[in-house]
């Protein structure tokens, strides 16, 4: 499934004619997310394949764990693949091609028709799938409350302090970022001087009397999402024998 | 019946099948649809032991007696309750109907539930197959596909002014319990497909009705637990929590079912195997020997072998009136409450601080 890429080593030197190689694209698709899980696509292992002609088309293949997973977030990323590809600079032409789905017509066509979703999808849909995208982020920053909390709760942080922390007053870590560039996408508050706490609809900070609530969410957000993206691995694992393109296993939680 | 230690379990099994997905069933023109309906059915199998895996050929169609040997003779079930599923948009005689299920289970007397379906946009026509069904095979229950494709349609919620007739109608028969699966497709399509709040609606809605949510939401585990913290009457079905994530994902199956048993509690999770998905007899010889693997998970509720007897059977036959022999019962109100009844009458933080 790997296709070209795989026969050329990763970063080799760009094509003849200024067009960038595949691990430039690879780059590139590193930031698309599946909405849903929170996760890369890259990571998830749906990247089957990444190409690019000396002239600057790029030829990238998308693969879900199932042939009947969910339409809405699979054109979100195959919409994203796109927009993601054909911004890096000496791409000509995109195309992004869903295999294997029972939608991939309606998903390949509308996403290279530049169509929109509503389009895609002929009297199946009434709107676009900005709204799907903002509930699922807010989600994610549930997710990711608790993965930055967690640890501040087991290096002895009293939970009842946790309401009075801002975001610059926990150390940095790589969830912190996220979870700063989830708030951020969202509109809401992602500063230093923001509280670490907030309600992921409303931007309000959570006050005492509702934050064991909140940290109870958080961890069942967590779990939701860690629980969905590792049955998500075992479908695609045995759906396809090789892995995705800069696909990562994942750690169960320690 | 299982077991283990002393302890014995009544099993009722609250979710399985009897299908035929075999190339012979497909209709014509759909024929990638029943095929990518059942290959992805088998990759759920995937997530089971490796010497529990089937062939796809044996997946598509198992016998009768296959059925028999591994549910019973071999997977310890007392009573199945058969949960049927039409897509007959894909499946010429439907994908495991409920008269086909109940054409074996008339030669097991005692063996078995036959739940009957609906379908909202079948109309009045609809309403009278349930009552015939009703009537003809005994159904105290339904299993409903939300994301059933129905001529050119791609789904339903519970909440839709149909689904309500439908409920109501259901009820009159005597149905007490509403198994629901959510699907990947609805309309419309940018929507939420496996959003559970129209399920919120009818509970509060129907209070004599029981909602069993099949798969426990999945993939949103997170509203659906609380979602059920504030209903009553609804109820997490353990399909696909036990057979996808307990062998192939130890550390994730003891967060959810932590967060299960806090949020909706012992009483209200019901086993199912998922057969032919996953066989029985690993799912429950594990769940029984089952604890949290670490100290990690200390601030989550315990189960104990009382709260096992009800989630492996005791809960399920009070929803569907089944018999427990008296060994197999349980001496009084033995184990720990979920978080609905924790939260009812106390400040918020207590509850949440750990049940």
């Amino acid at each position: 499934m790997t296709g070209a890429l795989t026969a050329r080593p990763e970063g080799c030197e760009s094509p003849p004619g200024g067009a960038p190689g595949p691990a430039a694209l690879l780059q590139a698709l590193e930031t698309v997310r599946d909405p849903e899980l929170d996760e890369p696509v890259t990571a998830l292992g749906f990247v089957a394949g990444c190409d690019i002609t000396a002239a600057g088309h790029a030829l990238v293949r998308l693969r879900l764990p199932t042939y009947f997973c969910a339409p809405n977030f699979a054109y979100l990323m195959v919409a994203d693949a796109y927009d993601a590809v054909s911004a890096v600079p000496g791409v000509a032409q995109t195309r992004v091609v869903l295999e294997e789905h029972f939608a991939s017509d309606a998903i390949n066509g509308g996403v290279a028709a530049q169509a929109g979703f509503a389009r895609s999808f002929d009297g199946e849909a009434i709107g676009e799938l900005d709204g799907l995208r903002a509930d699922f982020l807010r989600k994610a920053v549930m997710a990711g409350t608790d993965q930055v909390c967690r640890p501040l709760l087991a290096s002895g942080t009293e939970p009842a302090a946790l309401a009075g922390l801002t975001l610059g007053q926990v150390p940095p870590s790589r969830p912190l970022d996220r979870l700063k560039q989830r708030r951020a996408e969202l509109g809401l508050p992602a500063g230093d001087d923001a509280p670490l706490l907030i309600d992921p609809q409303t931007g309000a900070p959570v006050t005492p009397d509702g934050l064991p609530l909140h940290l109870r969410k958080a961890r069942l957000t967590r779990t939701s999402l860690e629980a969905n993206g590792s049955i998500c691995r075992g479908m695609l694992h045995h759906r396809y024998d090789s892995p995705g393109l800069h696909q990562l296993n994942e750690e169960e939680p320690e | 019946m299982y077991e283990k230690d002393g302890e014995k379990y009544f099993v009722v099994d609250s979710h399985m099948h009897y299908w035929n997905a075999a190339p012979d069933n497909w209709v014509p023109g759909a024929e990638h649809y029943a095929k990518g309906w059942i290959e992805c059915f088998h990759a759920y199998q995937g997530l089971g032991p490796p010497e529990t895996h089937w062939t796809i050929e044996h997946f598509q169609k198992y016998s009768e007696d296959d059925l028999m040997k591994d549910v019973f003779e071999d997977g310890y079930v007392d009573v199945a309750v058969f949960q049927p599923t039409y897509l007959k948009e894909w499946y010429k005689e439907g994908f495991n109907t409920t008269e086909r299920n109940a054409l074996m289970g008339e030669k097991h007397p005692g063996k078995f539930v036959y739940n009957t379906r609906f379908d909202p946009r079948d109309g009045d026509e609809g309403l009278k197959t349930l009552a015939a069904n009703v009537e003809r095979f005994g159904s105290k229950g339904v299993k409903l596909y939300t994301a059933e494709w129905n001529n050119g349609s791609r789904g339903y919620k519970l909440s839709d002014p149909a689904a309500y007739r439908y409920l109501e109608r259901a009820q009159e028969l005597g149905i007490k319990n509403i198994h629901v699966h959510k699907g990947p497709t609805i309309w419309p399509l940018d929507k939420d497909a496996f959003d559970v709040s129209d399920i919120d609606h009818c509970a509060t809605d129907f209070p004599e009705l029981n909602f069993i949510v099949e798969h426990v939401g999945l993939p949103r585990i997170e509203d659906f637990c609380f979602m059920a913290t504030q209903e009553p009457n609804v109820y997490a079905g353990l399909s696909v929590v036990i057979g996808g994530l307990m062998h192939a994902r130890p550390k994730f199956f003891a967060k959810v079912m932590g967060e299960l048993l806090f949020w909706v509690g012992e009483d209200k999770m019901t086993f199912g195997s998922d057969y032919g998905i996953w066989e029985p007899k690993w799912q429950i010889e594990g769940f029984v020997d089952w604890d949290y693997p670490s100290d990690e998970f200390s601030d989550y509720p315990r189960l104990d072998t009382a709260g096992k007897k009800k989630i492996l059977g005791l809960n399920a036959a009070k929803l569907y009136g089944i018999d427990v022999p008296a060994d197999y019962q349980l001496p009084a109100e033995a184990g720990e409450p979920g978080a609905h009844e924790v939260l009812a009458g106390q400040p918020e933080e207590h509850a949440a601080s750990g049940a």
